[in-house]
């Protein structure tokens, strides 16, 4: 997917001034939020489990290779293929192969990001083969014609008449007066539109939340049932995911399995989640016919073994950017590219590069909320602020930043000079501002000033006080 | 020539630092393998007999917006089934998994068009038996099998499972415990897992729109569970 | 004043230095009443965090030398900032990771170093203060505060003593301000908003002064609220538990 990162402070000040766009991220506060937070609290044991996913994803991340093998060996053992890519393009080409041996016309989807990723869409229907997502939130943005705006919401930035403007314009066949007002009415058209795509699919494309090494299975975790309704109806099951989302064990799964509900939705277990092993047994009444996983590297092993790898142990539940306070005051587009908020301020980077991404992991507070409510416990801060060190060093940050930190370093660094400096700096401003309290605007200050009003200070520094009243001690 | 699979090995080694795994480390690693272990698991259903364990099933099963019946045994639910589909106003007529033809007797329900076999997507109603149930979520595991398609718990409009009281369990961890023993004593392919394993905590539901609930998105409607004694 | 009590340096924040000194005797107060003897080390200047935010390590390791230099040789080191208090306390001994020798001396620092209301209730066990302050207030809580010092009941535990003060809690206590340090000039306009959703927020609870633990912050929610002719008052909260917050307020023109 091509990115627009870059543009981050433009982004956002268009999505600063959609008060469309406000309306429906405020959802996310009284949804979301409260939601994980209900559930949550619902069970004492979440914050030990939350140890276990990290020690999980971190043994399995130390040994990546041993357990990519074995979920390799019995993915094969169970009659699927394993295709192994170190690119999109690679990862592309692949799944057009498949696709075109089964002389497929059409292709439906379940929600992927690293389909997202390698801009799967976009290139199928360029090779004249129709792809049709069938999550309710990514299918009204393909009729759209956007990118999701949020890892397990797409279609969040989005009201209720917008949804109903999308619809009426893409399902022609229908009546343009029917009501489209409560979410039953979006989900009954949706529903009756895609059924009959899921059985004209020549492929079904899933992504996956887990590889288990132990079985070669996949597993989805959906309320829909489009997920599963993809893979059944599809004669040929495609799963795309990229190399850290194997763990070990059903077991291990399962324990991550109660961090992922609760912190993406809020619910304890998700109303499906599947295990797909293989194509379909000879004995089985119905299934697909083959079974491919196609994994896709694409960064993730060179993240291994750097100060970015606890990234890796990201399973994907959004509960980052569901309590960001930046990602909620411009959403997921603003973000540019696949991954939004939190998370995708340090994978986005990661992936594409600090020059193109570089914004992301600058837009941040470091309040810290995101690694607060992550399972897996990922430092988030600390990578995006490794990320500014980066951009430092290589000397991408703006000049008047780093002339304004080496000034402050000097003075910093020389104590008497610093209270001299301080001293002044706090009468003079003292007394300009004596009178009213506050500077409406000031030079150099206009960022600040533009929007609210500076406080004066009191006029004198503390140390200079502290010496006429105590001494200095 | 290296392949795209050398190169990403390769790559993961290199960046972990160390060649492939081998000797003991390597033995240990397939241990954990083949001797799963089970990790923290919650204190809810810990020390529950079998009857608290049901009830949990139930609580949890109504929680995801599930109907439950419960049944002294088989004979009983195709009565069941029919006083279930009258009350939601529903076509008395349904399709069952190949599984339970043996096992019901349609003939107690008389007023039911009942068919046997795989979903075609025009159905209304399926009826399917669960392998093991999970209280401490209110979620079913239904396997794939030669007797039980998976369509029959996506494609009708409404879904019926059939659980046994002796399938219930606590955790999902005791679940897999239960599906790697009935597997290793079956076929002894080594095979683990059928094709598809569903744990399913409900109707399909989606919050797509404006974050609000709403069932029946792409899968059934409504579930029912009727658990049977035995 | 000299207690039996520890030996505390105060490490002021550059920020109530140069602004607020009232916040300084302040916490000098409030540690003398807990029976604590108070000495300010003159080598202080700056814990070094907006280098550190903004990727520039060297300077920011140049600066954090002389703090733990400075602050060598005391029982406890104490800020009226959950910021700076964290800055030492949490990445001190990162930031020197690649040092072994100072990384030990900043391990020792960092275990030394609270924020100020966390160290008057858990550590000097502090559960009153004799202040009066009629009127409602309400609490914000500074990010660095509560996620990196666990800072949360306990000014709410001291306030709770003031006689006639009336706490109102705000709905999004623990929501950022928007400050940041360099993001709220960085990004302008989402610390914009930010901010203006906080003071919305602070308007609403009806409370007469907005009390927080970081001077930060506070200069960012009083010049928002100043912007937006709000009548709330806003003061750090040790001004109003050691009974000093009779001076003007952040932002106030002062009394002559």
């Amino acid at each position: 997917m091509q990115s627009t990162s870059r543009s981050f402070k433009a982004n956002a000040h268009r999505a600063l001034n959609d008060a469309v766009l406000q309306r429906a991220l405020g959802n996310i506060k009284t949804g979301f939020q409260e939601k994980r937070r209900k559930v949550v609290e619902a069970l004492p044991e979440f914050d030990a489990l939350r140890d276990c996913g990290r020690d999980i994803k971190n043994h399995t991340l130390a040994h990546l290779d041993f357990y990519l093998e074995r979920f390799e060996e019995k993915v094969i053992a169970n009659g699927g293929t394993v295709h192994w890519c170190r690119t999109p393009a690679e990862a592309r080409e692949t799944i057009l192969a498949i696709c075109r041996r089964r002389e497929a016309r059409t292709v439906t989807k379940g929600k992927s990001m690293v389909a997202e990723e390698i801009g799967l869409n976009e290139f199928l229907e360029a090779n004249a083969i129709e792809p049709v997502e069938t999550d309710l939130g990514e299918y009204i943005i393909q009729i759209r014609h956007e990118p999701p705006s949020h890892i397990i919401a797409p279609a969040i930035h989005l009201t209720r008449e917008q949804i109903a403007e999308d619809f009426r314009r893409h399902h022609t066949e229908l009546d343009p007066a029917r009501r489209l007002e409560e979410p039953r009415d979006f989900t009954d058209e949706a529903r009756a539109q895609l059924r009959d795509r899921y059985f004209e699919a020549d492929v079904g494309i899933t992504g996956a939340n887990f590889l288990i090494a132990e079985t070669g299975s996949t597993v989805i975790v959906t309320n829909e049932g489009n997920g599963d309704m993809t893979q059944l109806l599809g004669k040929c099951h495609v799963v795309v995911a990229s190399l850290e989302k194997v763990v070990p064990t059903l077991d291990d799964a399962a324990t991550i399995l109660r961090l992922l509900a609760r912190s993406a939705t809020g619910q304890e277990m998700s109303v499906y989640t599947t295990f797909s092993t293989g194509p379909r047994r000879p004995d089985d009444l119905d299934g697909p016919e083959e079974f491919h996983v196609v994994l896709l590297d694409n960064g993730r092993s060179a993240m291994l073994g750097t100060q970015f790898q606890d990234m890796l142990r990201c399973i994907r539940c959004a509960a980052c950017m569901n309590h960001c306070p930046v990602y909620a005051a411009v959403g997921g587009h603003a973000y540019g590219w696949v991954y939004p908020g939190p998370m995708g301020a340090v994978l986005t980077p990661s992936l594409i590069g600090v020059e193109e991404a570089g914004h992301l992991p600058n837009a941040s507070t470091f309040c810290g909320r995101c690694e607060s409510v992550c399972p897996m416990r990922i430092p988030l801060p600390k990578m995006m602020r490794h990320y500014r060190t980066r951009e430092f060093e290589r000397g991408l940050a703006p000049p008047m930043a780093k002339g304004g930190l080496a000034v402050w370093a000097f003075l910093a660094t020389r104590p008497t000079l610093y209270r001299f400096v301080t001293g002044m700096a706090a009468r003079v401003l003292g007394a300009l501002g004596r009178r009213t309290g506050r500077f409406k605007s000031l030079p150099l200050a206009g960022g600040w000033t533009g929007v609210r009003d500076m406080p004066a200070p009191e006029g004198r520094s503390f140390h200079a006080l502290w010496a006429e009243r105590r001494g200095g001690r | 020539m290296s392949t795209a699979r050398d190169q990403i090995l390769g790559s993961i080694r290199k960046s972990l630092g160390r060649e492939t795994m081998s000797g003991e480390a390597a033995a240990e690693l397939h241990q954990r393998l083949a001797r799963p272990a089970q990790n923290l698991i919650p204190a809810r259903t810990a020390g529950l007999d079998a009857e608290a364990m049901v009830r949990l099933l139930v609580i949890k099963l109504g929680e995801g917006a599930c109907t439950v019946d419960d049944v002294a045994s088989m004979s009983e639910v195709p009565a069941r089934v029919a006083a279930w589909l009258q009350r939601e106003n529903l076509p008395a007529r349904l399709i069952q998994a190949p599984a339970l033809k043996d096992g019901l007797d349609w003939s107690t329900a008389p007023t039911l068009e009942v068919t046997t076999g795989t979903a075609d997507g025009s159905e209304d109603t399926s009826v399917t038996p669960a392998f093991a149930a999970i209280a401490e979520t209110g979620t079913l595991m239904l396997l794939s099998d030669a007797t039980t398609p998976t369509g029959l718990n996506f494609l009708p409009e409404n879904h019926i499972a059939i659980v046994r009281r002796s399938q219930v369990v606590g955790p999902l961890e005791d679940a897999w415990s239960r599906l790697r023993a009935a597997r290793a004593r079956a076929d002894g392919d080594g095979h683990t897992m059928p094709r598809s394993v569903n744990l399913i905590s409900g109707p399909s539901r989606t919050a797509d729109i404006e974050q609000r609930i709403q069932m029946g998105a792409h899968g059934p409607r409504r579930m029912h569970v009727i658990v049977v004694d035995g | 004043m000299t207690g039996a009590g520890p030996r505390v340096g105060l490490f002021v924040t550059c920020l109530v230095d140069l602004y607020r000194p009232t916040v300084g005797f302040a916490a000098v107060k409030l540690l003398e009443d807990a029976g604590c003897t108070v000495e300010v080390p003159a080598a202080q200047t700056c814990c070094g965090q907006p280098a550190f935010n903004s990727g520039d390590t060297v300077d920011a390791k140049a600066v954090a030398r002389g703090v733990i230099d400075a602050f060598d040789s005391y029982e406890y080191v104490v800020a009226p900032s959950g910021s700076c208090a964290g800055m030492i306390h949490e990445h001190y001994p990162e930031l020197f990771a690649d040092e072994p020798e100072t990384a030990m001396r900043a391990q020792q620092l960092a275990k030394r170093t609270h924020e100020l209301m966390s160290f008057l209730v858990d550590v000097m066990k502090v559960e009153r203060v004799a202040a009066v302050f009629p009127g409602t207030v309400t609490y914000h809580d500074s990010c660095s505060g509560l996620r990196e010092m666990q800072v949360k009941a306990q000014p709410r535990r001291l306030l709770g003593s003031v006689e006639g003060l009336t706490l109102t809690e705000l709905p999004s206590a623990e929501i950022c301000c928007g400050f940041g340090g360099t993001f709220c000039v960085k990004y302008p306009e989402i610390s914009d908003k930010m901010v203006t959703e906080k003071a919305q927020d602070v308007v609403a609870t009806g409370a007469g002064t907005l009390l927080a633990g970081d001077l930060g912050c506070l200069l960012n929610m009083a010049g928002k609220l100043s912007r937006l002719r709000a009548q709330t008052k806003v003061r750090h909260v040790a001004e109003v538990l050691a009974g000093l917050a009779d001076g003007p307020a952040i932002g106030e023109p002062a009394k002559d």
